[in-house]
């Protein structure tokens, strides 16, 4: 026992890590969390303005979110929108994975660069000649308009995953399950979607939580009839200093820590079994 | 050969939609800017006289960004590769926090911690010092370096995590100063990964929009800003192709060189993959 105990400290002796190394990295890290966490007392503020620190205690904020029709219809808006991105970017996402994982060549590698270039591609950038060319389709505000560009972002990160998940895909399955006549759609859907099922669930949620998130496009697309969440809280920044945004951001923050919490507890057990 | 068509079948829709959002706006947008076969809207933006300033403000914000982001990412990357791999994990999830929250509940903390009135300015006034950082450059840049540290924290990990420390341990036997050690030593072996770094940082710091729109001050926009503002308010959209083009170009060019710098990870991938990663192991 004492000998097991002797033996790390001696190591750490000969090459710790210096102290001050350590007050950086908490530093870096408190830099890393803190910001998110000074939203969640704002939000139980009683101030009608963005003052810091907040004043009293009370849900009037949540109240507002939650019945003030602006709020609500933004919310509703960002949910259904994210919904539909994310299931059209989940299926041709993962078709296009599996295409292109059978796929070898430089064509093959050429399309896949491309299916990934709106990560690099400034947002802005994209925003505009969205914005310029939806103007003349009359996508401009429309709940298709932001769900074709929504989902265009989201297809990168379905993407990575799935293609991650069939890495470990033997493909000799397949050919088994057809020499057992299964015709290719009942092979994919019995044999290829449980196995990798997880990457298909992995890339669904990035694109669902990347629509729901996205600020920039949206703020182009908007209309008064129409806008989302990101777009409300942004407006409740600039033009009416509405502190309900605290309320919403500490909703929006919370439902997506526990969406990827969810993941994970959901990855890790299917692992297990 | 038909087995080879079907797969392709099946990346179409993908193709499609990307075409259908990206691929042919932007190049209609190329086709607006140098519409009549001529370069003036580009020749304009260097000679207009606000192009030139904002980009060049753009830079600089840009480079204090990337300045920011390897004096606090450097150690807590070097910091990563020593402690145990519990804590590792902790770290690792710790810098990739600011990804996954939401861009607009981040933004309006900084608006919060940099206010007059706010925390920052209170620390400040402590010391007799009534410095606000709301609505100047310097605020961006903190609160733009934030969410942009894990694209220098992720590649310096990598390129850390593959040197042998007991090079520098054997620099120190060999009585060599720790500092000098260090910079003889284990910082030509990280400066891979720091290039990489750098200029990933500084790339995507340069389309930045709604930071600079909510933390920095109007007379003092960015080039994303300023492209907006010719897009919905002049409807210059000659111009704005033009300008959209130039950021657009740069952008590409400098990423593609970060990912040859970088070997063969491409950084960008890796850090988009992390969430991913983190998320199903």
């Amino acid at each position: 026992m004492t000998v097991t105990l002797e033996k790390p400290r001696r190591a750490t002796k000969v090459d710790p890590i210096p102290w001050w190394l350590k007050l950086v990295g908490l530093a870096v890290a408190l830099y890393f969390v803190l910001p998110t966490l000074f939203v969640i007392p704002m939000s139980f503020s009683t101030a009608t303005t963005f003052q810091f620190p907040p004043r009293g205690f009370s849900l009037r904020l949540y109240q507002n979110f939650f019945t003030n029709p602006v709020w609500l219809d933004a919310l509703r808006n960002s949910v259904l929108i994210a919904l539909l991105a994310a299931l059209l970017a989940t299926v041709v996402g993962t078709a296009a994975a599996i295409g292109l994982h059978n796929l070898t060549g430089r064509l093959a590698r050429f399309a896949r660069t491309l299916l990934m270039v709106s990560i690099v591609t400034p947002a802005i950038v994209l925003a505009v000649a969205v914005y310029i060319s939806f103007l003349q389709w009359r996508l401009v505000g429309t709940l298709g308009g932001y769900v074709l560009a929504h989902a265009a972002i989201g297809v990168p990160f379905v993407l990575i995953s799935v293609t991650g998940a069939l890495g470990g895909f033997d493909p000799k399955l397949l050919r088994a399950s057809a020499s057992l006549g299964a015709p290719p759609l009942r092979a994919f859907l019995t044999v290829t979607m449980p196995l990798i099922s997880r990457g298909i669930v992995t890339g669904a949620v990035f694109a669902f939580v990347t629509s729901f998130d996205e600020v920039v496009i949206a703020l182009f697309l908007r209309s008064p009839a129409l806008q989302t969440l990101p777009v409300q809280m942004y407006n409740s920044v600039t033009v009416e200093i509405d502190p309900t945004i605290a309320a919403s951001s500490s909703v929006v923050v919370t439902a997506v820590t526990t969406i990827c919490l969810v993941l994970q507890f959901v990855g890790g057990r299917r692992r297990n079994r | 050969m038909q087995a080879k068509a079907k797969q392709w079948l099946l990346v179409l829709p993908a193709l499609a939609l990307l075409a259908a959002v990206l691929l042919v706006p932007l190049g209609r947008s190329l086709k607006l800017s140098v519409a009549g076969g001529s370069l003036e809207h580009y020749k304009s933006l260097f000679t207009d006289g606000v192009t030139l300033t904002v980009l060049a403000r753009t830079a600089a914000t840009a480079a204090v960004v990337t300045l920011i982001a390897v004096l606090l990412g450097y150690p807590y990357a070097y910091l990563m590769t020593r402690v145990e791999p519990r804590l590792r994990g902790l770290l690792m999830v710790i810098v990739l926090v600011p990804f996954w929250t939401s861009v607009m509940a981040r933004n309006f903390a900084w608006v919060i911690i940099l206010q007059r009135g706010g925390p920052v300015n209170s620390f400040f006034r402590l010391f007799g010092w009534d410095l606000v950082l709301y609505q100047s450059v310097a605020g961006v840049a903190i609160a733009m370096s934030q969410v942009l540290l894990p694209f220098m924290v992720l590649p310096l990990f990598s390129a850390l995590s593959g040197i042998d420390r007991r090079l520098l341990l054997a620099a120190r036997g060999l009585g060599s100063h720790p500092v000098r050690a260090f910079w003889k030593v284990y910082w030509p072996l990280s400066r891979g990964g720091v290039v990489a770094g750098l200029i990933l940082v500084f790339t995507l710091s340069l389309g930045f929009y709604v930071t600079p729109a909510l933390v920095g001050a109007p007379q003092q926009s960015l080039v994303a800003q300023l492209l907006g503002q010719r897009t919905t308010q002049l409807l210059d959209f000659e111009g704005a192709g033009a300008l959209g083009m130039l950021v657009l170009v740069v952008t590409l060019a400098l990423v593609a060189w970060a990912n040859r710098l970088g070997g063969t990870i491409s950084a960008i991938g890796l850090v988009a993959a992390a969430p991913a990663k983190g998320a199903r192991s």
